[in-house]
């Protein structure tokens, strides 16, 4: 007796859902972009980002700069392009240490419970009671500036929000009849967290994390807005904003250009944050 | 040798100070190769004493006996124990992991007890339970009720238990699909030699399935009912909530 | 026989998809009186779609035509959104699966009961309160008193379900459609809120269409049967004549039952459709 399967393989498949999601397409699509600008940086800019050419300094856009030159006479279009690089770089490092960090602390708390949710819960909710942005000033401040410490700062202050929410729902899959059934199978530990457990809390996971990218870049050009980035001369999109400050009146596109680079950057993560959340919702299947 | 002995089985759940005691000194023997119901109105306890026995609850007292070997409250069940002791859920959907296919779902525990072939084994799982091999590739959201109960069937029957713990196997299918999962179930008592014991509320399904069942209320058994006690039928009134 | 309050001609039912529109219900026709009738399918057969279409409730991308589909001398396929919104809970009442989908968590129980009085009445507040607790005592609650005042959340499964029998006829409507209505339930309650259903219909003078998977079940409960499978209607009879079906698959429906009867045999199957 053969019973007949139904369904035929799979529905559309998650690229083809990407696409349909109009802010999805468009956020990863502008995200994929900025990503291509790092990588081609020194294909694409047409000068050297770092070369001054002081007789031209503070000039208009015209032909030869399509975005004008800054206080020192660079080239800003060919900054905003090298610019692109610390940005991603900073965000690709946050999210490499905040989120493994967090969805560990959370998935061991809400699987154990007991002593051990107690403990990392309240280590949690220590980290969290500081104020984000203060504390990875303070520890660039102390540490010195640099790119990697400025990411080290922002992912040790903002794993919390990953463990609170990996615990909740770990606690809540503990209850589940498909954990009970691995169990009965002799399905346990590690195996049981990282086959099991992990592939149910990392959706959540994923859109909090494009959430919180736009964010992240928002910090961390504020951090180069107050000269705890990158180190001058390098292309930085905060500290360009902030070098343009002083001139903003008169030479107001030394600060609007890297503003609104930071803008779209920060919009795009947003938008695919947006339609990932509608893609990856358990809810819609 | 009676295939489950369970002898003043007592079950509480602490929320902080209060206690909730679900079950309260039961017992009851299950005989080798027989379908034992556990049947009682929602709430009476009957899914909590079938869980302790199933071992994913250890925080019973009183003593659960399974073909003579003890099952220790407060431990985890290991061992041969843990392969004799196998159960299929109530709610197919659930039961399976929604990220898993079922090549995983079946391979899985095969593969942890170091089976060689386990591509075959799956297949031969599968066709066990009436399914074909292209059900392998499948998720779980892609297979209908009745399919998944199969495969929640199949991998209950892996790792060859002599004790099937059945908690409401059928209550999430339609009357058809019912009938033919209850026939499999049947049908694999037989050629595999199993003891059932069955959880649920349906009077239907526990006329036809069960040889014996005792009907639990508010944690304790209420009366036992042998198979003339069954077929008669005074018991379904008492199925119902107060 | 009266004339009936709803009849039901050539209905079909199309949603689009990839593959091109796929049709959940074929054509079917049927009529409702002043009495309980049956639909009985299985998943997929379409019933549930039929309940909704009649209320009116199917997705905006649903593809509905049908011949004729009139309700109380009004035909639906035509009706305004307006008079739609006149139309449920005064006219038509639908009873869905699980009551803890139909009420609202965050409003009191008395207050939902009372919401279509309220839209659709112009009855005082005291007036109001007094027909809902009539009506919760009519459906069998211990303490209308209570449950008006609860929220939902307090409210065990059957009493939920009570409750929206309540909201539901609150208005005396003319037909109810009542989709599954006990399937979430113990098996021991679905009994009492059929029979509460069914009272109730004879009571009220009203037409009730009862929706379903398990045929045994609803035919003690129904005066007309009808079985619906791949959105055909297979069969339509009185309940009194299911055991002399004339089709397979009625009869297979009707023998799939597991009971004391059935132990030690093998139910039988109808061609294999798990």
């Amino acid at each position: 007796m053969s019973a007949i399967v139904q369904a035929p393989s799979g529905g559309p498949s998650f690229l083809r859902r990407m696409l349909r999601s109009p802010s999805a397409a468009t956020g990863g699509a502008v995200v994929l972009f900025i990503l291509a600008l790092a990588l081609l940086a020194p294909l694409i800019a047409p000068y050297d980002p770092n070369l001054q050419e002081t007789a031209n300094r503070l000039m208009p856009p015209d032909a030869a700069h399509w975005f004008g030159t800054d206080g020192f006479g660079r080239d800003i279009l060919s900054r905003i392009i090298y610019g692109a690089r610390p940005t991603l770089l900073l965000v690709l490092v946050v999210v490499l240490l905040m989120a493994p960090l967090g969805i560990l602390v959370g998935i061991l708390s809400g699987f154990f419970g007991g002593i051990t949710e107690r403990v990392l819960m309240r280590i949690t909710d220590i980290v969290m009671s500081f104020p984000r942005l203060l504390l990875a000033f303070a520890f660039v401040a102390i540490m010195g500036p640099g790119l990697i410490n400025g990411a080290l700062a922002l992912a040790l202050t903002s794993w919390p929000a990953y463990a609170r929410q990996a615990r909740v729902e770990t606690a809540a899959l503990r209850r589940s009849d498909y954990l009970a059934a691995a169990e009965m199978v002799g399905i346990r530990g590690v195996r049981l967290l990282w086959g099991h457990i992990l592939p149910l809390v990392l959706p959540s996971a994923i859109i909090r994390l494009a959430l919180d990218l736009s964010g992240i870049i928002l910090a961390a050009a504020g951090l180069g807005f107050l000269g705890l980035g990158v180190r001058p001369p390098t292309a930085e999109w905060g500290s360009m904003v902030s070098e343009g400050t002083q001139v903003i009146f008169d030479q107001w596109w030394v600060a609007a250009v890297p503003g609104v680079a930071i803008l779209i950057t920060s919009f795009a993560f947003n938008l695919l944050a947006d339609g990932l959340r509608d893609i990856l919702d358990p809810r819609h299947d | 040798m009676n295939a489950l002995s369970v002898s003043d089985l007592s079950v509480t759940f602490q929320a902080g100070r209060k206690g909730f005691t679900a079950v309260r000194g039961v017992s009851f023997e299950v005989a080798s190769g027989e379908t034992f119901g556990l049947i009682g109105p929602s709430g009476c306890g009957k899914t909590t004493a079938l869980r302790a026995v199933a071992g994913l609850n250890t925080r019973w007292q009183g003593s659960i006996t399974v073909f003579d070997e003890a099952l220790q409250p407060g431990q985890k069940i290991t061992g041969a124990l843990r392969s004799n002791i196998q159960m299929v859920f109530q709610d197919p959907y659930s039961s399976l992991h929604p990220r898993h296919r079922v090549s995983r779902i079946l391979g899985e525990p095969l593969a942890l007890r170091g089976v060689r072939n386990v591509e075959d084994e799956v297949r031969i799982a599968l066709d066990q339970v009436g399914l074909p091999a292209t059900a392998a590739g499948r998720y779980p959201h892609q297979l209908s009720g009745g399919q998944r109960q199969r495969v929640a069937i199949a991998r209950a029957l892996l790792l060859k238990p002599k004790l099937l713990l059945l908690d409401e196997p059928t209550s999430a299918l339609d009357v058809s699909v019912q009938a033919e999962i209850l026939n499999l179930l049947n049908d694999l008592k037989a050629s595999h030699g199993m003891t059932f014991v069955l959880v649920s509320h349906d009077p239907g399904v526990v006329a036809h399935m069960c040889d014996r069942a005792v009907l639990m209320e508010a944690g304790r058994i209420e009366s036992e009912l042998d198979r003339a006690a069954l077929s008669q039928g005074g018991w379904v009134e008492q199925l119902a909530v107060r | 026989m009266t004339e009936p309050l709803l009849s039901v001609e050539d209905l079909s039912i199309a949603f689009p998809s990839e593959a091109g529109p796929v049709r959940v219900v074929d054509g079917i026709s049927f009529s409702v009186g002043r009495e309980v009738v049956a639909l009985v399918g299985e998943s997929g057969s379409g019933k549930s779609m039929t309940g909704r279409a009649i209320m009116g409730l199917l997705p905006r991308r649903a593809e509905v035509r049908a011949k004729r589909l009139a309700f109380d001398g009004h035909e639906l396929t035509t009706l305004a959104p307006s008079s739609w919104n006149r139309l449920r809970g005064s006219g038509l009442g639908l009873i869905l699966q699980d009551p803890k989908y139909s009420l609202n968590p965050a409003h009191k129980v008395g207050r939902q009961v009372e919401e279509a009085l309220l839209l659709h009445t112009k009855l005082s507040a005291a007036e109001r309160r007094e027909r809902a607790l009539d009506m919760l005592d009519k459906v069998g609650l211990p303490d209308p008193q209570r449950v008006y005042t609860s929220y939902p959340a307090a409210l065990s499964g059957g009493m939920g379900q009570r409750v929206m029998i309540a909201a539901m006829l609150i208005n005396r409507p003319k037909l109810l459609i009542a989709d599954e209505p006990t399937s979430a339930l113990d098996r021991g309650l679905q009994d009492q809120i059929l029979t509460l259903l069914r009272s109730l219909t004879e009571e009220l003078g009203m037409g009730l269409l009862l929706i379903s998977h398990d045929l045994q079940q609803v035919s003690r409960y129904a005066d007309r049967v009808m079985v619906m499978r791949h959105g055909k209607i297979e069969e339509q009879m009185a309940s009194a004549d299911l055991a002399n079906a004339r089709s397979d698959y009625t009869r297979a429906l009707w023998a799939a039952r597991p009971s004391a009867a059935t132990y030690g045999t093998r139910l039988p199957v109808y061609g294999g459709e798990a």
